[in-house]
């Protein structure tokens, strides 16, 4: 009942903010379409396997900084298991290149070197011998693709993990500020002079700011598949549970570090150091060029947990059980921090 | 003896400052008790001790024979902070439907009780305006509103008149005094007006973390052989200094 009367002066007060609004939901969407036009790609090492595939190429393929490595046997499996960006084979006397492509800009690079390579190793064979020009040229290479295609762009594999970006970032924010509001208003110490329990003052603001996240994540969601039409392997009921869940941790923590600040401008201090660096291990740069610790670091990042299983159902088209890992890990996180919240409050009241 | 409120050894540090000092004290049921002081001395934190919105270091603060803090007990107690904690956004009636709604009170209660209190505080016709629209004295009456909505046995009301007008003030502590008389109410009140302080029927004047000095205004006055309470105030003070 006291829980019920919280949620709904939260709601009547964020209802009167406009602008708050206006940044929870309409803000990700234009920057989502921002980004939408502006993407951009980055260049890591490629990881090649190779198999049947004779020493000379193998060397000039190395000398363009391609981290070679051989196989006895190919497979779509091999690259998947062996996490490898593409499997270079001679197969009946054709060379055949696939690339894994979860990251279209890496297999562009990869695919570019590929090419350079082969005709270059075809030019120096003319130059050493004088027989007839063996012509292998580049759409001698018969190219073909784990995940997409060859029109997969960088964004629609950026696009899961900005939208859970955007989802946590702006819950983050906005509940985090909210609970502020009550702080520096005076008003939480005065709730603590009625008889309201510490856990159903949490339990509300999970609650209240819970209706709105879940407005914003479902309207990002829609936005994304069916404006800008994102790539959406999985189920959509998927991409909602696991935004929703990011929600959940972006909320409880949000409210949580509200306590460590004494004015709205030091909650946004917080935003270079507890959001930034969860869009470095999203997979918007590809984790595996990351030294190990860094990579550690990353396994302590809900984003990190949410972007995999984001990426998991909307371009892989994993289902419930693939991502359950990643949706149990964000459970704990969110658990976490409301049983943290719950002690943190004990500062105004023991009771 | 039941003592509706009692103070017991109470000592309460912030950091290095010792602000409250072994306070002993208590107040019977039916009673205005009347904490006076000079800025800093320690009011505030004590009454918020006796609200159980903070913790005592040492001693203990029994209310209605029941050591605070206390979850339950703060149906029956109705707290009006010095500085107005008020949802700015929402309006008069919104927020005293929301304070009503934390308290034990079904809906025709909840509706009774909001006429009385806004009545008291002649808010009536202003419940529709948001609260971030009224004045400064306004908030204060709607403060003070907020604090008797549950209809509490206990009232601890911190400098309630500070910014309100004298005639209000005056129609505010008739409504105090008929509380006490007719409902018998205990209510304890902090303020800086000396004609106020003489309403009461007991005082207590802090200083420095301890109770320099208690009594019915009328004992006081005669202790320090002046007949302005305002004197009783600085000599009070100037004798321990
Ligand atoms: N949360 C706090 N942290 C540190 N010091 C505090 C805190 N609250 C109060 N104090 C200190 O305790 C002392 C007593 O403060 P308190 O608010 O009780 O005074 P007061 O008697 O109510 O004064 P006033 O008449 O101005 O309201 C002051 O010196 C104040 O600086
Ligand atoms: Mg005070």
């Amino acid at each position: 009942m006291r829980t019920v009367a919280v949620i709904k002066r939260i709601c009547q007060e964020m209802l009167r903010d406009k602008r708050t609004l206006a940044l929870l939901f309409v803000a990700p969407l234009i920057i989502l379409t921002l980004m939408y036009f502006l993407f951009n790609g980055n260049t890591v090492d490629p990881k090649l396997g190779v198999v049947n595939i004779d020493n000379n190429l193998v060397k000039i393929l190395e000398e363009t900084k391609i981290n070679v490595k051989h196989y006895d046997q190919a497979g779509r499996e091999l690259i998947v298991e062996e996490e490898l960006d593409g499997l270079l084979e001679l197969k009946d006397e054709k060379l055949v290149l696939t690339l894994q492509n979860s990251d279209p800009s890496i297999a562009k690079a990869l695919q570019m070197k590929v090419n350079q390579s082969v005709s270059f190793q075809a030019q120096s064979k003319v130059l050493n011998s004088n027989a007839a020009p063996l012509a292998i040229q580049k759409n001698d290479i018969d190219t073909q693709y784990v995940y997409g295609n060859s029109e997969t762009s960088f964004f629609d594999v950026l696009s899961p993990v900005l939208v859970g970006f955007f989802v946590f970032f702006f819950v983050f924010l906005i509940s985090g500020i909210g609970l502020l509001k009550e702080r520096t208003t005076g008003t939480l110490e005065r709730l603590m002079s009625t008889p309201i329990r510490r856990g159903e003052i949490v339990t509300a603001y999970l609650v209240g700011f819970g209706i709105f996240a879940v407005i914003q994540t479902v309207i990002v969601v829609l936005f994304s598949i069916n404006v800008l039409d994102m790539v959406l392997v999985g189920s959509v009921w998927h991409v909602i549970l696991i935004n929703l869940l990011l929600a959940l941790v972006a909320l409880s923590l949000g409210t949580l570090l509200s306590t460590f600040a004494a004015s709205e401008f030091q909650m946004v201090q917080f935003i270079p150091i507890a959001v930034i660096p969860q869009v470095f291990f999203a997979g918007i740069f590809p984790l595996e060029g990351m030294a190990n610790w860094l990579q550690s670091i990353g396994k302590i990042m809900p984003i990190y947990y949410a972007a995999d299983a984001l990426k998991g159902v909307m371009y892989k088209g994993l289902g419930l059980k693939d991502i359950s890992g990643d949706l149990f890990v964000l459970v704990v996180f969110a658990t976490f921090f409301i049983i943290l919240n719950i002690f943190a409050l004990k500062k105004y009241r023991r009771l | 003896m039941n003592y509706s409120i009692a103070i017991n050894q109470v000592s309460k540090s912030f950091g290095k400052k010792v602000v409250l000092n072994q306070i002993d004290l208590t107040i019977e049921e039916g009673q205005i008790y009347g904490f006076i002081g000079p800025s800093g001395a320690g009011k505030t934190t004590l009454v918020k001790m006796i609200v159980g919105m903070d913790t005592t270091d040492t001693g203990t603060i029994h209310v209605l024979n029941k050591k605070m803090p206390n979850l339950g007990l703060l149906q029956a107690i109705g707290y009006m902070a010095q500085s107005d904690a008020l949802y700015s956004e929402l309006t008069g009636m919104e927020n005293l439907k929301f304070f009503a709604s934390l308290y034990k009170l079904n809906k025709t209660e909840i509706k009774e009780r909001i006429s009385y209190a806004a009545d008291l505080v002649h808010l009536t016709n202003e419940l529709n305006k948001r609260v971030k629209a009224y004045s400064g004295g306004m908030k204060r009456r709607l403060s003070l509103a907020i604090a008797l909505i549950q209809n509490p046995k206990i009232l601890i009301l911190d400098e309630p008149t500070v910014g309100i007008d004298p005639e209000l003030r005056l129609s505010i502590w008739n409504e105090l005094l008929r509380l006490k008389n007719e409902e018998g109410k205990t209510i304890i009140v902090t303020t800086h007006v000396m004609d106020e302080a003489e309403r009461c029927d007991f005082v207590a004047m802090i200083r420095d973390g301890v109770i320099l000095t208690r009594g019915t205004p009328k004992e006081l006055k005669e202790q320090y052989q002046v007949d302005n309470f305002d004197e009783v105030f600085l000599k009070a003070g100037r004798n321990d200094s």
